[in-house]
């Protein structure tokens, strides 16, 4: 499916235009395919046509994607289901080393003669691009796994949930916001299963299956006398989860000026909160710009977290591939070569990972065969690491990938996408109240609202969802009006406190572009309660 | 498969609406081909062709709706997709806002297919990243770009008798030039329906020029400013405004179009005179399908006119509600221009900024439309007239409708990517604070 077949059917248009990109789907699924899967020994038989067809002629190295990706979404404005949509793609990447480039095809025809076709042009264009090379592809090496599997971890298949049911918890949602004093009430779920299997000579056979959950919402309120409206989102996370995300007991409820959600979701009472925050929110106080210390709640966090330490550690936007898209990162190779680049303060320890159980970047291995693992990249403050893969892991000198290779679709080729990149919680025990009490003047920001960074991850600014005001120690009321400027660098050497792992959430994004032609990928960021000395906010109002 | 005649979107339309068993039922059939090569470091990364179709089918039983997808389109395929969205309208509660489908109607012949970028091959492609390649070499500076052209088709047909294909063609090209150092970096883009007008070698001149010319950057206070905002710029910030031309939002209450105590700002003088907005399909630079997804005709609206907003879209179920007729939404705009050059532009100006490009924009305040973003690519100090030295990169945080309304003076009008906007010399624009960004 297209985007604009996206926007058209789920007639989404102002909320599917704030998401960077929707990911190209293919044809519809009944409700209960998930239940069908496709057996490991035919995908078996099918890759190894392709991995034979490649070698014999002339590929030195060959993997091969056989990809499932299923879709579901249900769309609803207050009191109306605006649409139901379903969408399947299937079909084969083969990606392929030749005279020393790269050369990738795809196919939807799963016949033999269809598949070793595929096989035999990923060759035809590698050789081709080799007219061009300059410095032939250095493999990290990476042992065959022989046939394994991999699972997430799920405990309800959010596809055989009854559609019934999810309908009935949207329309509740949306209700229970207009009767809580909101005008409109938007909510939608979107569900993501990837089945896929990858096979390479290097002798991997991998069967995976991955599941991904996204339950939002967006109210307004309007105050007709004066004009003015404000808007509130969920402080729901997409999550690498089942249906069970939606099932939250009182263990996954942090109670405080809000309740805040950890790695359970209770949207019905998020919706409630959400309708009398948004009220508040119209008679607020407007802030006062000028230096505040600010306590970040991980459902804020994460996209500062996501914007300003995992862009700037993709090894290829370091070296230049991105420079006419995403863009490059201020942390040149000499700052990582020097080991002593002082990115943030000592409390700030930052690692990779991909195999964070509920996170949306976990799998057993990567699109390239690599099984996965955690890893420093910013260890007591000094940027120690990037996120390669195979054939990066030289240029840092690594003698193995670190498994961070991805393709949004069996027709994308697979390259260097962000893994879970997370803030570590504080070692000494630490409660929200227990950061908020040290507080002289500062503000308490939860939920992620406008984000923008510049294009080498130096400037950013971001507002939220709820902003309080914190006066000696104390919650003081709302604030309205909050955006907060800073400088990466100077942002993360003013981080001075943190919860601990008791506090530890995840946040995440569900669509976050590279590439040109783009393709999204899905990544969490975990991190506790942290605070940020000094820091510069601005006051957003204007009179148009 | 790629791209169909329209007889044979319109048979395969028509097969998949024969399976119907639905109140009301709708398809469309969206088809493209093309190709694209990818390069960085000053050399070619990756390169593809691509071609794919698909059909998207809505179907209704009284006001119920389900919609399904598929990209095979044998007999057997085409009545499964049906069957689901027919399951998937049963398992929906009826939607109050679903209207009854458009019945038949005669579109004009669009002027969207141009044959010299259907026929753009990997060849062709290849020859125009050589010679951006070369002169990106020749200016000693390292390019990172991609092209791409597409030719897509896209057909409607519904169960009420209503029929309409179009096709059209597109070639797009981008170019990053940055020096060894990383202290100058520049770019170009741009967008046509007709790939003779594409020369990757001029364009790449001008991306050199900015990346050699932007090396060595002085920091300036940031503050309000008069600033010049190359074509690109402007575009940038006008996207975020005229999707805001919408009767819907602007009647809920929830969009910079509504008014204090209910109702719209259709027809208040919004912005300075100067401004005039419009949407034409048939604008040979930037031409569009002369009918849209619901099956309404899409003509030449005046948006803007003299600062004054003239119309708002409806949708088919806002429009019955308040008993007017549908609009099409805004879509590809024009921005009239004057008939200044960007050079006389900077000439007239005594004191202010060249903005290149902006990056990374997003919506700060849905009320008042105020928008972040930063300068990109070749920001330059002018005074008395000229171009005087490179000034590092600003984050802004302005206002399209603020900006609009301190419009000093307007060049050219020109295409870039889905709009043609001129330059414009704006005073008291808000740059907030300096990024380190090169």
């Amino acid at each position: 499916m297209k985007r604009r077949d996206f926007i058209y059917l789920t007639g989404m248009g102002a909320s599917a235009a704030m998401m960077p990109s929707i990911p190209v789907w293919g044809k519809d699924v009944p409700l209960d395919t998930a239940l069908d899967r496709i057996d490991p020994a035919l995908k078996k038989r099918m890759a190894d046509i392709a991995l034979n067809a490649a070698k014999s002629r002339g590929a030195t190295y060959t993997d091969v994607r056989i990809g499932r990706y299923l879709n579901q979404f249900v769309v609803t404005r207050e009191d109306k289901v605006q649409n139901i949509v379903n969408t399947e793609s299937y079909g084969m990447g083969v990606r392929v080393i030749a005279n020393g480039s790269w050369g990738f095809a795809a196919t939807d025809k799963m016949d033999t003669d269809s598949i070793a076709k595929a096989a035999e042009l990923a060759v035809a264009i590698a050789k081709e691009n080799s007219r061009l090379l300059t410095e032939p592809v250095q493999l990290a090496p990476q042992k065959g796994y022989g046939e394994v599997s991999w699972k997430a971890p799920i405990e309800k298949n959010a596809f055989e949930v009854p559609m019934k049911e999810k309908v009935d918890l949207l329309l509740s949602v949306n209700d229970a916001a207009l009767k809580g004093g909101a005008n409109y009430a938007n909510s939608i779920l979107f569900l993501v299963n990837e089945q896929k299997y990858f096979a390479s000579t290097d002798g991997s056979y991998i069967d995976q299956d991955v599941h991904r959950i996204w339950p939002t919402f967006f109210l307004t309120k309007i105050d007709a006398k004066s004009g003015k409206f404000e808007t509130r989102n969920a402080l729901s996370a997409p999550m690498g989860m089942g249906y069970e995300y939606l099932q939250a007991g009182p263990e996954h409820k942090i109670k405080g000026i809000t309740t805040l959600y950890k790695g359970r979701y209770d949207m019905l009472e998020d919706a409630k909160s959400a309708a009398e925050q948004v009220g508040q929110k119209i008679t607020a106080k407007s802030v006062e710009a000028g230096k505040y210390d600010l306590v970040l709640d991980p459902s804020h966090l994460w996209l500062t977290i996501h914007e300003s330490s995992g862009h700037p550690t993709e090894l290829d936007r370091v070296l230049g591939y991105e420079a006419n898209f995403a863009g490059t990162s201020f942390l040149t190779l000499d700052k990582w070569q020097s080991k002593n680049f002082k990115y943030g303060s000592e409390l700030v320890n930052i690692q990779g990972d991909k195999t964070q159980p509920g996170s949306l970047g976990a799998v057993g291995y990567d699109d390239e065969g690599v099984g996965t693992k955690k890893w420093d990249i910013i260890k007591d403050g000094v940027l120690v690491n990037y996120q390669a893969i195979r054939d990066q892991a030289h240029i840092v000198g690594l003698n193995e990938s670190q498994g961070c290779c991805y393709a949004d679709n069996w027709s994308s080729v697979q390259f260097q996408r962000m893994p879970n990149v997370s803030l570590m919680p504080g070692k000494q025990k630490k409660s929200i109240d227990d950061l908020i009490k040290n507080v002289e003047k500062g503000i308490y920001i939860i939920g992620d609202g406008s984000f923008s960074i510049d294009q080498q991850r130096y400037n950013f600014q971001f507002g939220g969802q709820l902003y309080y005001e914190i006066k000696e120690g104390k919650i003081a009321g709302m604030l309205k009006d909050v955006a907060y400027q800073a400088n990466t660098q100077e942002f993360w050497n003013a981080c001075s406190d943190m919860c601990d792992e008791s506090d530890y959430r995840l946040g995440g994004s569900f669509f976050d572009g590279k590439g040109q032609p783009m393709q999204t990928s899905a990544v969490s960021h975990g991190c506790a309660t942290t605070r940020f000395n000094g820091v510069n906010v601005i006051n957003t109002a204007r009179k148009i | 498969m790629g791209i169909l005649s329209k007889e044979e979107a319109q048979a395969i339309l028509k097969k998949a609406l024969s399976f119907s068993k639905a109140d009301e039922c709708e398809v469309s059939l969206d088809g493209s081909e093309g190709g694209n090569i990818r390069y960085a470091r000053n050399a070619v990364s990756t390169a593809g062709d691509m071609s794919s179709m698909d059909l998207a089918i809505s179907s209704t039983f009284g006001k119920k709706t389900g919609s399904a997808t598929i990209n095979e389109f044998d007999d057997a395929s085409l009545e499964k997709v049906v069957r689901r969205s027919e399951e998937l309208a049963q398992l929906a509660p009826p939607n109050p806002e679903y209207v009854s489908l458009e019945g038949p109607k005669t579109f004009a012949e669009s002027i969207t297919y141009n044959s010299a970028t259907a026929a753009v091959n990997p060849d062709i492609r290849a020859e125009a990243v050589r010679k951006s390649l070369e002169v990106a070499k020749a200016a000693n500076l390292e390019a990172a770009g991609f092209l791409e052209n597409t030719t897509s088709f896209r057909a409607i047909m519904n169960s009420k008798g209503l029929f309409a294909y179009n096709k059209d063609t597109d070639v797009s090209f981008s170019v990053t030039t940055r020096n060894q150092a990383g202290t100058g970096s520049g770019y170009v883009s741009n967008s046509f329906n007709d790939v003779r007008k594409l020369d990757t070698l001029a364009l790449t001149k001008i991306a050199a020029g900015k990346a050699n010319g932007s090396a060595g950057a002085r920091a300036i206070e940031p503050g309000k400013y008069t600033v010049i905002l190359e074509p690109l710029a402007a575009s940038d910030m006008l996207s975020n405004l005229v999707r805001g031309f919408d009767a819907r939002g602007a009647e809920e209450g929830r969009s910079f179009m509504s008014k204090k105590g209910g109702g719209t700002r259709l027809g208040e003088q919004l912005f300075n005179e100067q401004v005039n907005i419009y949407s034409d399909p048939f604008n040979p630079d930037l031409p569009s399908a002369t009918w849209n997804d619901d099956g309404l005709p899409v003509e030449r609206t005046s948006w803007v006119e003299k600062g004054v907003v003239k119309n708002l879209s409806y949708s088919r179920f806002w429009a019955q509600k308040k008993g007017v007729k549908p609009l099409p939404g805004a879509g590809r705009i024009i921005m009239e221009g004057g008939s200044a050059s960007l050079e006389e532009l900077i000439k007239s100006t005594e004191k202010g900024i060249l903005v290149t490009r902006f990056w990374y924009i997003r919506s700060v305040d849905p009320q008042t439309l105020l928008l972040t973003g930063l300068t990109r690519d070749g920001t330059f100090y002018i005074e008395n007239g000229k171009i005087m030295f490179p000034i590092k990169n600003f984050r802004f945080n302005e206002s399209p409708i603020i900006m609009l309304n301190n419009v000093e003076a307007l060049g050219k009008a020109e295409r870039n990517g889905s709009m043609i906007v001129p330059p414009m010399k704006i005073r008291d624009f808000t740059f907030s604070s300096l990024s380190d960004a090169v």
